[in-house]
């Protein structure tokens, strides 16, 4: 059973459809992706997923029951890409604080938050202020107060920025470990290389509408242009009569070719052998997510325009 | 409902537990109580002020005008000479010389010499008791006896009464418009100190970027109903350690100093003159008789209904300012002028109601709901049938609850969108666009 069942959400503002037919499903323990360039609409539909926006039109299953807003928000649990605390606040009491709002009784509550800080040593950090903090430190917090109540459903914006690679690390084996024990994550981000490390499963969306949906494998093999590189030993000769390949790069003691459609890597690689150049290497060019996501959403303007709904 | 009291819990415990709350709630009337004590103490211990008489033309009669507060006379017969060496050593302070001829019917003037400058009061007070010794030295000459003087000045006495016979006595007036002024201006205060704080609660939440991890753990309405409970509360306390602690310190002020009833009242005799002085003493006393027939059940259950119904409707309307604006205190300066208005017009017509309780003005002013938590208790002052019909108290009542569940849900549905926008300040118009249009 799917933790989460988006179907045809819509949410139409008065001058742009910010979310309009978008549909996808996320399995227990999955890490999900969800890309799409400013504007695309991931925070509404985040905003809907957390039950604090009423979609416009479409449903939402969460575990295979209609989403129940008041009943289902203490399952899940959601960092905003625009987050804080409170500022005046001792960080311990504002962990507690936090959790009691998710449903966790006092005590519950009080033994969490101690072990979550042993595990990320900042034990002695309770009785600090939150402006008493660095950047990085509430970062940790602010992901501490998110998963402090196990919820099945966890949404992560930007998760990452303004960490060190070290606790950024950190979070991330977090994140593993969380997905083992059964919770899903989403997790949206810009940050294509966190996003092709992390996820198993992505969606793209673009002005509303979601126009990618797969594995990361899936997609990168949808989206493969064919291209090759092939090392030798040495500078490899002027290639000519070939109907296999046409060479689109060339280092020093490498090309990259693109093979023709109805053609396979063997036929290069014969070709070559029968040149008697001797190849060092032979590897398959996959495009990253960064290029996919920009060939997707390039022509797209770089703001999204005020436009006229009607419905 | 369970969410909205974790709220209000933290709103509170942590105002509550703040120095500044504990600096304002127990220094402030203590601050007050102790400035009170000194203004007391010092007026009580002023230096007495003795003035010696040379009454060549005898218009005393040998009789001295009565040492009333800190001003004595002293009859003398000395040459100025001697007085003002007399004044030098400090015997007297100042010295006034009636010459012989002095004319009582004329315009001659009197010469008063002194070592320090003369207030200004004690100048008025000075004349007033020379002044009543003329006067009486004149009916005498006209062989006028001092009895039918008295019978001649005594002025009129009206006894005013309600329809039902209770007693509408001068000291009750009074009474009802100090009564009735008073819980007026706190109730104004309240909304505008703890409507500012709610305001500034969710300034805060909003700026803070805190907004939207807690409205993914409850609704919009039970933050926006913690925080304004929360507050509430607050507020509550921090009146009743104010009251408690200023009666407190009353009671003891009085115990530390037993002469200041009698200093109160001697203070008020001065102004009507010697005659009334006792009059005047009668007055304190009858006042102090009066607050006992106070309908305080009445007053106290009203104020506590206008305070938290008044509080409940303009702290949601401060709420969605407050959700409304960014960082710029001075956006919500401008945005904040609607909702200041009406209590300020409720303060000018709660002064007025507080004269004339049955005013058109008044009635209107405790109807309508943004003004009546002011209005309406200076009216109540009055007491119930005088003051204000039944029903008109009832009607108010219930506008006033229909209000704030208006007010509230409105505010609601304006936070619910602001708390969530950054970015430019929205116009009023669109303030209203999100309160009315449905979810």
């Amino acid at each position: 059973m799917n933790v989460l069942e988006v179907q045809h959400l819509k949410k139409y503002y008065a001058t742009q459809k910010a979310v309009d037919d978008v549909s996808f499903t996320l399995a227990p323990g999955s890490i999900f992706g969800l890309l799409g360039p400013n504007g695309a609409g991931k925070t509404t539909l985040i905003r809907m997923i957390t039950g604090i926006f009423f979609p416009d039109d479409g449903q939402i299953m969460f575990n295979g029951q209609k989403f129940d807003p008041i009943n289902d928000v203490v399952k899940i649990g959601y960092m905003p890409e625009e987050r804080g605390l409170y500022k005046k606040m001792k960080i311990g009491e504002q962990a507690v604080y936090l959790s009691k709002l998710k449903g966790l009784s006092k005590t519950d509550a009080t033994r969490r938050v101690k072990e979550w800080f042993i595990k990320f040593q900042m034990e002695s950090w309770w009785n600090k202020k939150v402006e008493d903090l660095s950047k990085g430190m509430s970062q940790k917090l602010q992901f501490v107060t998110t998963v402090l109540h196990e919820p099945k459903l966890i949404i992560l914006d930007e998760p990452f920025s303004g960490l060190d690679p070290v606790n950024a690390n950190l979070i991330k084996d977090e994140i593993y470990n969380l997905a083992q024990r059964g919770s899903s994550i989403i997790f949206s981000t810009h940050r294509m290389e966190q996003v092709e490390e992390i996820c198993d499963h992505i969606i793209l969306m673009n002005k509303g509408q979601k126009i990618l949906d797969g594995t990361v494998k899936g997609v990168k093999q949808q989206y493969k242009e064919n291209l090759f590189s092939i090392g030798f030993e040495s500078q490899p000769s002027i290639i000519t009569g070939n109907s296999a390949f046409d060479v689109v790069g060339r280092k020093e003691h490498e090309l990259v070719v693109k093979i023709k459609d109805d053609h396979k890597p063997n036929d290069v690689l014969q070709h070559f052998l029968n040149q008697n150049q001797s190849i060092t290497s032979f590897q398959e060019l996959l495009p990253s997510l960064n290029d996919i996501f920009i060939r997707l959403v390039e022509g797209t303007p770089l703001s999204r325009q005020f436009e006229k709904i009607t419905e | 409902m369970n969410k909205t009291w974790i709220i209000a819990q933290r709103e509170f415990l942590t105002r509550v537990r703040k120095k500044t709350f504990l600096l304002g709630t127990i220094l402030l009337p203590l601050l007050i109580v102790s400035f009170y004590a000194l203004m007391i103490y010092f007026s009580a211990s002023s230096d007495a002020y003795n003035i010696a008489v040379v009454d060549e033309a005898n218009i005393f009669n040998g009789t001295l005008p009565a040492k009333k507060g800190d001003i004595s006379f002293d009859l003398v017969k000395q040459d100025t000479a001697t007085l003002r060496g007399r004044i030098q050593k400090g015997d007297y302070d100042a010295y006034l010389v009636v010459p012989t001829g002095y004319n009582i019917m004329g315009s001659d003037s009197l010469v008063f010499t002194s070592a320090k400058a003369v207030g200004l009061m004690t100048r008025e007070s000075i004349e007033k008791k020379i002044d009543q010794q003329l006067i009486e030295t004149r009916f005498s000459k006209f062989d006028i006896p001092k009895q039918r003087l008295d019978s001649l000045q005594r002025k009129s006495k009206i006894h005013y009464q309600g329809l039902n016979k209770t007693s509408d006595g001068e000291s009750r007036a009074g009474r009802s418009y100090a009564v009735g002024f008073i819980s007026g201006f706190l109730i104004y205060l309240v909304l505008f100190i703890y409507g500012t704080m709610v305001m500034r609660g969710v300034m805060e939440e909003k700026v803070n970027r805190i907004a939207e991890v807690i409205i993914s753990s409850v609704k919009p309405f039970q933050l926006m109903m913690g925080k304004i409970l929360g507050i509430g509360a607050v507020g509550l306390v921090q009146f009743l350690i104010w009251g408690v602690l200023i009666i407190t310190l009353q009671i003891l002020l009085v115990i530390f100093f037993p002469g200041l009833m009698e200093q109160a009242s001697s203070v008020q005799g001065m102004q009507p003159g010697g005659m009334q002085a006792s009059q005047a003493n009668g007055a304190v006393t009858a006042l102090m008789q009066n607050m006992n027939q106070i309908n305080f059940p009445l007053i106290i259950g009203t104020f506590i209904f206008y305070f938290l119904g008044g509080y409940l409707l303009y702290s949601s309307l401060f709420a969605a300012v407050g959700s409304a604006v960014n960082e710029d205190p001075q956006d919500a300066q401008s945005l904040l002028l609607p909702i200041t208005m009406p209590i300020v017009f409720a303060i000018v017509i709660m002064t007025k109601a507080v004269n004339d309780p049955n005013s058109g003005l008044a009635v209107f002013g405790s109807l309508f709901p943004l003004t009546s938590p002011v209005v309406m208790i200076a009216r109540v002052a009055h007491g119930v049938p005088e003051g204000v019909p039944l029903w008109q108290l009832i009607l108010s009542g219930v506008l006033l609850i229909l209000g704030f569940i208006g007010s509230t849900w409105a505010a609601a549905k304006i936070y619910r969108t602001g708390i969530l926008m950054y970015g430019k300040k929205p116009t009023w118009k669109e303030m209203w666009k999100w309160a009315v249009r449905k979810s």
